[in-house]
């Protein structure tokens, strides 16, 4: 199985919608690399417009959210637009059912945790880089900072999800089983 | 125990339980469009798994840019005419007899009650209208929806939302779906299906069903659903006369997808639209309501009728009603795009798209166009548009523009004042 985890970034917010992620206008691309310079570009965080061409965010593995995170429109191309630039784990209270489905269907994982292990994720200092074990559904995550603690999770993976992940995605799946 | 109607349908379509929280359905149609489904194609001709799983259940339009508005736009309509040749899908539908698919299908008579429906945009929960469970999907559900005939889901939750009360005059579907987005949130329903029931939900029409329905989304929800009744089996008609000998045994027979009367719900709701006035939203997320007496006043440079949501006959007819002998207000543009060439005939014969030109509105033809955005009356930065659609979020029609969600009454008011405007002065 592939490995998951590295540099993180923090979008504080709720409800963040697919049309954030990936404005519409970029739909008719055929090819998922067509997307990359365009992920998260109509965010906003506090009522402003998100960098999206930060440093940090073109280093960043990992996104950690809020709640419902990945809402509104079906469009697998949000999925793709994180994939494209990287990114192989979404970390949220929760998500939205067709965005999370997405997620695994390509073989990348959306991890819920409670509101209060987002929240303490949240409070963390310096530069966080989280690892994930998918095995033994732990995340960590650890900072730069020497002052900030290794905070440690454990999260359930549906186990259909799981086994979607481990063949690589739900096509080839389903091309064996059905 | 008792089952609700989403649980009859899945346990008449299962096909594996891979787990005690997964399923996986078997489909009885699959619908394609042109903006997310020519990305499911290629990856199957690229895989060489390039198959249907049954040209008869699979039903494809062009309906999102139409016609196409440049090189990408028309590549997407290309793929999806040689694939639809290719495997001689025959409910293909391409410009003359294209619309808006959540408008169109539903026309042609393809969703039934107890069906199970994917298509890869997340309006599908539209054709719970019908009795049917239809949910959005991303590409890679659809693809192996094509391939296989199959979609997986965990198995959702029902939320049961029972409406009540006589709605007041220029108070509509979509105003009810307003208030309840706003009651339950745009979370409030993640991963349930909203169920539609009540004493009101018998007098109101399939295209208000199918409103109330379109929104569940926007409150998270899987799909809409409503229970079929003799609404729905007249509505059918056309397409169902030679199963049954008349329509009381049509509708006896749509009761089997009834929920039974110990079904379980995770919530019930109870809705009075008594005191229910015109709602609108603010800012950039579908909860985000007012009455629009509290909104009156504000602006608006582009007013919109139509789509998915808000762009059938009776849509059109509502803001006809107050359109009549009047003119769009000085700086403010009108659109109005007719959902299927059906609605847009209809309009035609009822003399509706002439009170809409001879107000000053331009008439498109049926397409999704400036709802997400695409075409056909995006925004500019700055700029405030009143809209039948679904979506306000930030960007949606255009970078930088506001979209105000609200019925085809509020949107006829709003263009004949310029500001958003209680409709109900008009009435």
């Amino acid at each position: 199985m592939k490995t998951f985890g590295g540099p993180a970034i923090f979008l504080d917010r709720d409800d963040i919608n697919t049309d954030e992620i990936i404005p519409a206008k970029y739909l008719t691309e055929i090819s998922k690399m067509a997307l990359k310079p365009h992920l998260l570009e109509d965010l906003l965080l506090a009522g402003k417009p998100f960098d999206n061409q930060s440093e940090a965010m073109t280093k960043a593995r990992v996104v950690i959210a809020r709640a419902n995170f990945g809402c509104g429109s079906s469009r697998e191309h949000a999925v793709w637009a994180f994939e494209v630039n990287g990114i192989n784990v979404v970390i949220a209270q929760n998500f939205a059912r067709i965005f999370r489905q997405n997620m695994f269907n390509c073989g990348i994982l959306a991890i819920e945790l409670t509101q209060e292990e987002i929240a303490s994720l949240f409070t963390m200092t310096g530069n966080v880089a989280v690892t994930v074990d998918v095995q033994r559904g732990m995340l960590t995550a650890s900072s730069d900072n020497p002052k900030q603690p290794e905070l440690t999770f454990s999260f359930v993976l549906n186990l259909f999800d799981r086994d979607l992940v481990s063949a690589g995605g739900w096509l080839a799946f389903a091309d064996k089983k059905y | 125990m008792g089952k609700t109607i989403a649980q009859k349908i899945f346990a008449s379509h299962l096909r594996d339980k891979p787990t005690s929280e997964n399923m996986v359905l078997d489909l009885d149609v699959v619908l394609c469009h042109e903006i997310t489904t020519p990305i499911a194609i290629l990856d199957l001709m690229e895989k060489g798994m390039d198959r249907v799983f049954d040209p008869q259940k699979i039903k494809a339009v062009i309906d999102h840019v139409s016609p196409a508005k440049d090189s990408k736009t028309a590549m997407q309509g290309k793929i999806m005419r040689d694939w639809a040749k290719r495997h001689a899908i025959t409910d293909f539908f391409d410009i003359g007899k294209n619309g808006v698919c959540h408008a169109l299908f539903p026309e042609k008579g393809f969703i039934r009650p107890g069906y199970t429906v994917i298509m890869g945009d997340s309006h599908t929960c539209t054709h719970g209208a019908f009795g049917a469970f239809a949910a959005g999907v991303g590409t890679t559900d659809l693809e192996v929806g094509i391939y296989k005939g199959v979609c997986s889901f965990r198995s959702p939750e029902t939320m049961k939302i029972s409406l009540t009360g006589k709605l007041g005059a220029g108070v509509t579907a979509k105003d009810i779906i307003l208030a309840i987005i706003k009651k339950i949130t745009v979370n409030g329903a993640t991963d349930r299906i909203i169920e539609f029931g009540g004493p009101l939900l018998g007098s109101l029409s399939m295209a208000a069903r199918m409103t109330l329905c379109n929104m569940a989304i926007e409150a998270g929800g899987t799909s809409g659903i409503c229970p079929p009744d003799r609404v729905t089996a007249e509505y059918l008609w056309p397409f169902i006369n030679d199963a049954y000998k008349d329509l009381d045994e049509a509708v006896h027979d749509f009761q089997k997808w009834h929920s039974d009367p110990d079904a379980e719900y995770i919530e019930t709701l109870e809705i009075d639209v008594a005191t229910l006035v015109p709602q609108i939203t603010f800012n950039f997320k579908p909860d985000q309501v007012k009455d629009v007496t509290e909104m009156e006043g504000t602006p608006v440079d582009q007013v919109y009728i139509g789509s998915c949501t808000n762009g059938r006959i009776e849509d059109l007819r509502a803001a006809a009603m107050i359109l009549k002998n009047r003119t769009v207000a000085a700086g403010v543009r009108g659109i109005v795009t007719p959902a299927t060439p059906l609605v847009y005939e209809m309009a035609l014969d009822e003399g509706i798209i002439k009170i809409f030109m001879d107000a000053g509105f331009c008439v498109l033809n049926p397409t999704c166009g400036a709802c997400l955005g695409m075409s056909s009356g995006v925004l500019a930065e700055g700029e405030v548009c009143i809209s039948t659609t679904n979506r306000n979020f930030n960007g949606r029609m255009g970078k930088g523009g506001m979209v105000h969600l609200a019925s085809p009454y509020s949107a006829a008011a709003a263009a004949i004042t310029g500001v958003i405007t209680d409709p109900r002065k008009f009435l």
